[in-house]
């Protein structure tokens, strides 16, 4: 038997028929077809599947698709605004932390709930935010870098919107 | 290269922002109409006999749709054409736990995971063959028996190469200093965060004639569509010309994707027998099953050289695990020691490299495939040496430099050499000469070398055929489209692609499409293996724009009334070199040039001119070039726990020409990074029954965020005479040297010698102990 179940994603409501195993990440990607967020390894060890629930970083692998009822949920295709790229997802473009790009949506999610409780994080805050999410292309530089440059990227635009830079 | 220069510039992917919206298309992302999901039953036994699968209740189970086992494709396959020892499904033998026996596809995962279950095999359970030392003496239990040479002749050995240049012998008796030891590397695996996944689709048209020949399309995460496509025509029956291979966007492989799995014949052949489509994801556990990682060697070298540190003669003897299959083994086998006579000059030179068939996953490329152990080896020794002779490690490199434009002692032709320049950015970067012997007791700095090659002179079958093929298309729109057989795996080849052409071509650079990996599409590319990308694809990519270009030239030359080379393309223009305020659109070139010469089209072909050594082995490991790469690495150990931090590894690699700087770095730090892993952390290793220790990215430790160091990636260029623009590999190259400059810094920083990877607390502390 599958259960009917509301899930806002992204902004949008959606009823879906999910089997009450299923996870928030088989439902995201069977039923909404929201492919962005990985598979990786299916047991929450990697944080390919990252999503933001209530704007918390949450492997969505681990997460039953009924436990998300009611709840916000924004994947890596709800973070662009009027298809211009969130501050996170063009400093990763710019700062070439995107080898494969297999983990990166779910490191741009820890990112951006990082940033968006500290908009100016230190390097320890920085790594331990992102210690869920394993890369195996990069290093992890330009990561860190990108992570640094959306910081940037952030303020700038926070204080144009404040019209500071009018003054 | 002028101011419009798109070559040597910071600049996006061409896939960058696909794969930062999520937008990028995985194989695993693919959903058909209708498409049923697989999954392999694989063996409990590292060894045994298979006696009878019944299928029965399986095939019975509502929403199963179709079931297959080896009899059906028993052909015998492998990506070395000489050494065929795989079959697509297990038929008489299991030759080590996760071998493949049989595969279901059904409506959804969890049936199909509920029905292989419902199969029963009997099996005739046989000793199972852990240690090669074990499984190359014993000629009574061969877990190739199937093979009359096998059982006849060579038992488990599965490769023997022997090769001697000049007079090792004598010089090691002769020499002042020798230094002789025992060194192990233990295995690794790649472990891609994207797991294998294939999708397969089946069509069956009539032909005129009334036959009906069919034809398949195969989505898989492979770095290799090429050999793929070969292997599935070979093990499916089918001509090469009913067979589509398209590689989507790849989640990496750093070699773990390099040849055919079983689970690109399962899903093509229950596409064929169901007539649907039919994906199949692998499991985490079943990508550490499948491996085709880092092979563990153990290794006797000896170095020999005189009291002022010239080295005089290197001799190895290696003993190499290699697991249940020969994958690529006949090449590690030549690598092992083929890739060692650089950036040293070796006046003599011998290896003896045994590989072993034993009864665990097979081992086959990762990353610097065959040479990153032998160098971990030979690096180590050399800091023996060093501190023997009482040399500074860096002066002994230098002094023992091979330079460039020479052959090396196995015949290996090196153009480009800038190693020199690598060991004098890391010793400038890391302080080296104000900094070692300084740091105090716990901690130190170490330094080690490297050479790799830049592609393979040689395809893995023997043709006369280009190793790379470049198709380009000009659309009158300004569009300029790049079909390649290459493989992106996540390096930013089709980055490459699109600034070649917008450099050759002056497109803007979001005019410049970049079509790849599909069969029915592009030209032969042989994949993303042996670091050949670059060289080889780049080069054929020149070719083929400059053809368009001398026509462009021409048509714009008619208009403006000047000679063809007077016209030149660059930053969205054709620009009059004379006066660059006459200028066109490049749109409006194109459109000249297609109105003079009809629509515009071309290719351009990489081939490999004859290279290597002339003796049995000696075109193996011959390379159109060799990048360098030097290492220093500044480390602390904690005496009290013997846990081993490293801090930062410089990274000064040769890539001859950075094309893309921020790709070539990204290598660079990715390339240190999985060397470090190797160096303190990583192991794929198995317990007596042949059962893996730790199938998950949790068990098999891998550096996070927390745990990795930092990385200063310093870009060497020699320009190289035969690259693309004097540009040469920096995707493997720049691994080698991390593990050796690790231990040669626990050494430096502790005093303690370990030759055995990982260099993990407890040997840090045995070797502490040792000392007092």
């Amino acid at each position: 038997m599958k259960v009917v179940l509301p899930l806002k994603v992204n902004g949008d409501d959606y009823e879906v028929a999910v089997p009450p195993h299923w996870t928030l990440l088989e439902a995201l990607r069977y039923e909404l077809r929201l492919t962005g967020s990985k598979q990786g390894c299916d047991k929450g060890d990697c944080g390919a599947c990252t999503v933001l629930v209530d704007g918390k970083p949450v492997l969505a692998c681990l997460t039953l698709a009924v436990a998300a009822r009611g709840k916000a949920i924004t994947t890596i295709e709800g973070l662009a605004h009027r298809g211009k790229m969130d501050p996170v997802q063009d400093a990763f473009d710019e700062s070439g932390a995107l080898q494969c790009g297999f983990c990166q949506s779910g490191m741009m999610m820890s990112a951006k709930a990082l940033l968006n409780e500290r908009p100016d994080p230190t390097e320890e805050e920085m790594r331990l935010a992102l210690s869920g999410n394993l890369c195996r292309c990069t290093g992890y530089t330009k990561i860190f870098d990108a992570v640094r440059r959306a910081a940037q990227l952030q303020a700038e635009a926070r204080r144009v919107a404040l019209g500071q830079d009018e003054g | 290269m002028s101011d419009q220069s798109v070559i040597g510039r910071r600049l996006r992917k061409v896939d960058g922002s696909a794969k930062a919206t999520g937008k990028a298309v995985y194989t695993d992302d693919i959903i058909l109409p209708g498409m049923l999901h697989a999954k392999i039953l694989r063996s409990p036994h590292a060894h045994a006999r298979i006696l009878s699968i019944d299928t029965s209740e399986a095939e019975a189970m509502p929403g199963v749709r179709g079931v297959v086992l080896g009899h059906e494709m028993p052909k015998r396959y492998g990506i070395i054409p000489w050494t065929p020892d795989e079959q697509a499904l297990a038929v008489d033998k299991v030759r080590y736990i996760g071998d493949g026996v049989a595969a279901v596809a059904a409506v959804d995962e969890d049936t199909a995971n509920a029905a292989i279950r419902k199969i029963k095999v009997e099996y005739e359970v046989l000793e199972a063959l852990m240690d090669p030392k074990v499984a190359a003496a014993r000629k009574d239990l061969v877990i190739h028996d199937w093979n009359p040479r096998q059982v006849e002749k060579k038992g488990n050995i599965s490769k023997h190469v022997d090769l001697a240049f000049g007079d090792v012998d004598g010089a090691l008796a002769s020499a002042d200093v020798v230094v002789r030891n025992e060194y192990f590397f233990e295995g690794t695996t790649h472990a891609p965060i994207e797991p294998h996944c294939a999708v397969a689709q089946w069509e069956e048209t009539p032909e005129s004639d009334g036959t009906v020949k069919g034809k398949l399309t195969l989505w898989s995460a492979t770095q290799v569509p090429h050999y793929l496509h070969r292997e599935l025509a070979a093990v499916l029956e089918l001509d090469q010309a009913q067979i589509r291979v398209i590689q989507p966007a790849l989640g990496g492989a750093f070699g773990g994707k390099s040849e055919p799995f079983d689970l690109e014949f399962v899903v093509s052949k229950l596409a064929m027998k169901t007539g649907r489509p039919v994906k199949l994801l692998y499991t985490r556990e079943e990508v550490f099953y499948s491996h085709r990682g880092r092979h563990p060697m153990l290794m006797d070298f000896s170095t020999g050289a005189t009291r002022d540190g010239r080295l005089t003669g290197v001799k190895s003897r290696i003993l190499i695990d290699g697991g249940a299959y020969t994958s690529f083994g006949l090449v590690t086998s030549y690598y092992a020691g083929q890739l060692l006579t650089g950036p040293y000059d070796f006046p003599t030179y011998a290896f003896d490299a045994t590989r072993v068939y034993t009864n665990k996953p097979c081992c086959g490329p990762k990353r610097g495939h065959g040479s990153v152990q032998p160098r971990f080896a030979f690096e180590v020794q050399l800091d023996e040496l060093a501190v023997k002779l009482g040399m500074d490690p860096i002066e002994l490199r230098r002094k023992n430099f091979i330079g460039d434009d020479v052959t090396t002692v196995n015949g290996q032709k090196i153009t480009s050499n800038g190693f020199l320049q690598c060991l004098d950015a890391v010793e400038a970067a890391s302080e080296w000469k104000a900094r070692r012997g300084k740091l105090g007791r716990g901690r130190g700095l170490g330094v080690a070398g490297s050479m790799y090659i830049s592609g393979t002179a040689y395809p893995i079958y023997p043709n006369d055929m280009p190793q790379s093929g470049v198709m380009v298309r000009i659309d009158r729109s300004g569009v300029v489209a790049v079909h390649c057989g290459g493989s992106d795996i996540g390096q930013g080849l089709n980055s490459v692609l699109q600034y070649i052409a917008a450099e050759e071509l002056g497109a803007p650079l979001e005019a410049v499409r970049v079509f790849a990996a599909d069969t029915d599409l592009t030209p032969v590319d042989l994949g993303a293996y042996s670091s050949r990308g670059t060289f080889m694809m780049g080069n054929a990519a020149i070719e083929a724009c400059r053809k368009l270009k001398a026509q462009i030239q021409s048509a714009v030359a008619d208009k403006w009334g000047c000679g063809d080379k007077a016209v030149q393309l660059a930053g969205g223009y054709a620009v009059f070199a004379g006066d660059t305020a006459q200028r066109m659109p490049v749109q409006e070139a194109f459109q000249l040039a297609e109105a003079k010469f009809g629509s515009l089209a071309s290719t351009g072909s990489y081939r490999t001119e004859k290279l290597g050594g002339d003796y049995r082995g000696g075109t193996i490991g011959a390379s159109p070039a060799y990048s360098f790469t030097a290492h220093v690495a500044d480390v602390s150990v904690d005496e009290e726990t013997g846990v081993v931090t490293v801090h930062k590894i410089w990274v000064a690699h040769d890539c001859g020409k950075a094309l893309a700087p921020v790709l070539v770095e990204g290598q660079m730090e990715g390339s240190a990074y999985m060397g470090a892993a190797e160096a303190v952390m990583e192991i794929q290793d198995f317990h007596d029954t042949g059962l893996h220790r730790r199938p998950s990215l949790l068990d098999y430790k891998m550096p996070t965020s927390m745990d990795v160091p930092d990385f200063e990636a310093l870009i060497v260029e020699s320009a190289d005479p035969k690259g693309p623009y004097g540009a040469k590999e920096a995707g493997e190259g720049p691994l080698h040297p991390a593990i050796p400059a690790i231990a040669n810094a626990i050494f430096d920083a502790v005093g303690v010698r370990l030759r055995k990877t990982p260099f993990t607390p407890a040997a840090v502390l045995a070797g502490l102990r040792a000392q007092a």
